[in-house]
């Protein structure tokens, strides 16, 4: 499960709508030590992708170092990553099991025509062999 | 020299839960080895199965990007650091190509992307010798072959098109065969699904589908999914697979295969059969119309019955299914003209083949420029079918009915009464009642043939399970009819209560 507060979730959302039809990306960054997983702040990322920027995103090793750094200061690590799916559901391709790390979670959000968006989370599984759903605890407060 | 490797923290886990470890090395090429040599557990997420290092993931020497000091020949001195850090990639598309190329230029289309993967697997000797007259066409050849290995394929249904599609699937060598089906097999299935025995009957069609599949050609993986397909599961089911060859027999189930293989961009070999006629087609959006553009909406329930209502010949699936397995492997290997935006019309007692052109329709509502179905919608619904089964209660309820035990009951205490079946005359010729003085007046002649009976008499009308005979009391009883019983469940409950000696079909 990750709980992430439905504020964090409507800037990820609106962010989505905001790059459709390309695809948006970013990072999950959360206390690593909690017993549960826990997204504290979100971390926009500008899409590294020069091409297909509809259907590929890419965030690249050098941009993530910065990012971690700067997170690690204020206690916090990368617990995960979201990315849109312009006009495709919101569960994984085969390109992105493909190019999946394990542990991390893979928060993808469905878009289509600006209009309403889905969010599911994924991890993969140990053998690499599939993407396995996680639930989503959006907290209100 | 001794350097130390930190491991990111997604890693941990496979590295013995440590933050860093110590290797002795030269290279930075040998220090991943040995790392992976210590820890085996991290070899998967680091290298692909070519044994290359996966794209993803990006090493540095104290500050430096590894790949401008040479990469894996990148020289280590003692005390160095080597920090693993991923890059992360991903998106939306079908292409699969398995490599973990996220910077080159990535196959679009299925060929394409087949291609690219056939150079991911090999052929044993072994597979050599029983693939040998594919490999020796040139058009098939070993390329051909490794793209059928590399290929995954997803048969909807393990019935009358399901089965001789998996047979000459697996006996192709298709590597990875996937079926979804949750039904038993049943002694009405085996006049024509012959991936299942008679010594099958009771199992689950999975487990014999499966059992056959392996028996034909071991080299191949069977997936089986032993689920009803649904809104819920659909994308998720249909997602890993190259091609979707729909063998369904409901309109609920099409309408939902052929959505799902447009929102996630498949192809969908179509195949149906009723009677003795077939259907054939290739839908894939990308390239041409898919099943909406050629029936945007399904026929009223009742009017298209089911092979189980209306009878198919036992060959003709093995036809169709034949030719839907024909066409997934022709997209697979690439070659040949497919099915797309044509309709392949089979009569099999005049054993003539017709083809319609098939256009895609702009204002499809799924495929079309301005779609208004954007994800999976309640299939059931959309055919009609909780309304059917609510006028079907409607339609039934207020009739009098009479069970086969009551009737047996009464028959037996001497009681006059008038049994009319209302089936057709084979049927009569399967099973009747006529020991029990039934006479046979089939439902569309009743209108003209009423006068024979007497509103006197107290009559019992029977069907084969109770529908038509319902309607039959209704047409009676508006022509003055009074004392007038159904059957309820028709001929197959006095098989089941009365008489085990009259035959169920």
């Amino acid at each position: 499960m990750i709980r992430i507060a439905a504020a964090l979730l409507e800037e990820i959302r609106h962010a989505v709508r905001h790059g459709y039809p390309e695809e948006v990306c970013g990072v999950l960054l959360g206390p690593v030590s909690a017993r549960d997983r826990i997204v504290l702040r979100v971390v926009p990322v500008a899409n590294a992708r020069e091409e297909e920027r509809a259907r590929r995103y890419l965030i690249p090793a050098e941009r993530l170092r910065e990012i971690e750094s700067t997170a690690q200061r204020d206690g916090l690590d990368i617990v995960g990553f979201y990315h849109s799916h312009p006009d495709h559901p919101a569960i994984p391709s085969g390109y992105d099991r493909d190019h999946a790390w394990p542990w991390y979670t893979y928060l993808i959000v469905s878009v289509s025509a600006g209009n309403g968006t889905v969010t599911r989370a994924w991890r993969l599984a140990d053998d690499r062999s599939a993407l396995q759903e996680e639930e989503i605890l959006e907290e209100t407060s | 020299m001794s350097v130390t490797i930190r491991i990111p923290a997604a890693l941990k886990a496979y590295a013995g839960d440590g933050k860093e470890v110590e290797v002795a090395a030269g290279t930075l090429g040998e220090a991943l080895d040995r790392l992976v040599e210590r820890h085996p557990a991290l070899r998967p997420h680091l290298y692909d199965e070519r044994g290359a290092l996966r794209n993803f993931v990006n090493a540095y020497v104290n500050e430096d990007d590894a790949r401008a000091l040479g990469g894996p020949r990148a020289p280590i001195r003692d005390g160095d650091t080597i920090t693993i850090v991923p890059s992360i990639a991903g998106g939306t598309g079908a292409a699969h190509d398995g490599r973990g190329e996220t910077l080159v230029e990535e196959p679009q289309n299925l060929a394409e992307a087949m291609h690219a993967r056939s150079r991911d697997v090999t052929l044993s000797a072994q597979e050599i010798r029983r693939y040998s007259r594919h490999l020796i066409m040139p058009e098939v050849g070993m390329e051909g072959q490794r793209r059928l290995k590399a290929a995954r394929i997803l048969c909807v249904g393990a019935g009358g098109l399901g089965s001789p599609l998996g047979l000459y699937l697996a006996a192709a060598g298709v590597g990875t065969i996937g079926i979804v089906d949750f039904d038993v097999v049943d002694e009405t299935n085996l006049q024509r699904q012959v991936l299942h025995g008679t010594r099958d009957v009771g199992r689950p069609k999975i487990a014999s589908a499966r059992d056959r599949l392996l028996d034909i050609n071991p080299n191949i993986e069977v997936i089986g999914h032993e689920t009803p397909l649904t809104s819920q599961n659909a994308l998720e089911i249909l997602e890993p697979y190259d091609v979707v060859i729909d063998g369904t027999d409901n309109f609920p189930t099409r309408y939902l295969v052929n959505d799902a293989c447009v929102l996630l961009g498949k192809p969908n070999v179509y195949g149906s059969i009723f009677r003795f006629e077939g259907q054939l087609s290739v839908f894939h959006a990308k390239e041409g119309p898919c099943y909406r553009c050629l029936f945007r909406e399904p026929p009223p329930p009742g009017l298209v019955p089911s092979c189980a209502e209306g009878g198919v010949l036992g060959v003709l699936p093995g036809i169709v299914g034949t030719l839907q397995a024909l066409e997934g492997i022709k997209l697979i290997l690439g070659r040949g003209d497919a099915m797309i935006g044509r309709l392949l019309l089979f009569d099999a007692l005049a054993l003539r083949f017709r083809e319609l052109k098939v256009r895609k329709d702009p204002s499809c509502p799924v495929c079309g420029t301005a779609p208004t179905i954007r994800g999976l919608i309640d299939y059931e619904e959309f055919c009609g079918i909780p309304q059917a089964h609510a006028s079907e209660a409607a339609e039934l309820s207020g009739v009098p009915e009479l069970t086969a035990t009551e009737l047996k009951r009464r028959l037996d205490r001497g009681d006059a009464l008038t049994i009319i079946d209302v089936r057709e005359p084979h049927e009569w010729d399967i099973a009747n009642l006529e020991p029990y003085g039934a006479r046979l007046i089939p439902l569309g002649a009743i209108p003209e043939r009423m006068n024979e009976l007497s509103t006197a008499e107290e009559i019992v009308l029977h069907c084969r399970s109770g529908a038509r005979s319902a309607k039959a009391l209704r047409q009676l009883r508006e022509a003055g009819f009074r004392r007038l019983w159904n059957l309820k469940g028709g001929v197959l409950a006095w098989s089941d209560e009365v008489d085990d000696t009259v035959p169920r079909y």
